[in-house]
């Protein structure tokens, strides 16, 4: 079976790992409250997507 | 290369799984609206739009068909009877899954399925003036019921009730999508 021949280096190991990173989550203005919402998801404040009601928040 | 591979196992046996969008499909027919994970609302459209497809075509075979899986007699009814008349002049998309966001406790996509025709959550002013209306329909209507089955009148009722059950789901809706919730994590 086929082995690496050398052991990856601290500095090999790292530069690979440069390219994991965290992205923020894409953020919207909702369109009937203007409170910021995640984009594609119903509002957590007013409950509407797409200018219709999904469902009445609570308070 | 994932070809022809099709649908999510939603971590389950086939006999779980089948339980699992039975009884969603059931819940979503009976409440129109339901509360569950991306995932499984996803799968249940993909198994109540053919069924209701069915239910456009009202014979003994297609009420059983559905029965098979529909498993509350009521529902099927309903389905034969106010889904279709609403819903059947649509070809196919009888469903809307909106996504809610993560679910505190176990970050799980949350998302609402809800038949399309059926999206009775409306404004809150248009709901307080309806309310009180209703209400006093249906205390007027129960103390008439027993005594009044004659025909004719049986005709004006019939509209009333649809009017009022359909009121009255819109303000359960939410307190059942939290029943829902607390179903899902006993599974
Ligand atoms: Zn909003």
């Amino acid at each position: 079976m086929a082995h690496p021949k050398r052991k990856i280096s601290k500095s090999r190991r790292d530069k690979r790992r440069t390219h994991y990173k965290a992205s923020a989550p894409s953020i919207a203005k909702c369109s009937n409250c203007g409170e910021i919402k995640l984009s594609h998801r119903a509002c957590p404040n007013c409950g509407y997507y797409a200018g219709r009601s999904m469902f009445v928040p609570e308070s | 290369m994932r070809h022809r591979v099709k649908g999510r196992k939603l971590s389950r046996t086939a006999s779980h799984r089948l339980a699992t969008l039975r009884s969603l499909s059931t819940a979503l027919l009976k409440h129109k609206k339901i509360k569950t994970t991306v995932a499984k609302a996803k799968e249940t459209r993909t198994f109540v739009e053919p069924l209701i497809t069915k239910a456009k075509d009202d014979s003994v075979a297609a009420r059983r068909h559905v029965a098979r899986h529909i498993k509350d007699k009521e529902v099927v009814k309903e389905l034969f009877g106010e889904i279709v008349e609403k819903i059947g002049d649509r070809a196919g998309g009888y469903t809307r899954v909106v996504k809610l966001g993560s679910r505190p406790g176990d970050g799980a996509d949350m998302a609402i399925l809800e038949l399309v025709d059926f999206n009775s959550v409306t404004d809150k002013k248009v709901k307080t003036e309806a309310e009180p209306k209703a209400e006093k329909t249906t205390k007027a209507k129960k103390s008439e019921q027993p005594k009044a089955k004659v025909k004719e009148e049986d005709v004006v009722e019939a509209e009333v009730i649809e009017e009022t059950k359909e009121e009255t789901k819109a303000e359960e809706s939410v307190s059942e999508e939290t029943t829902e919730d607390k179903k899902e994590e006993k599974k």
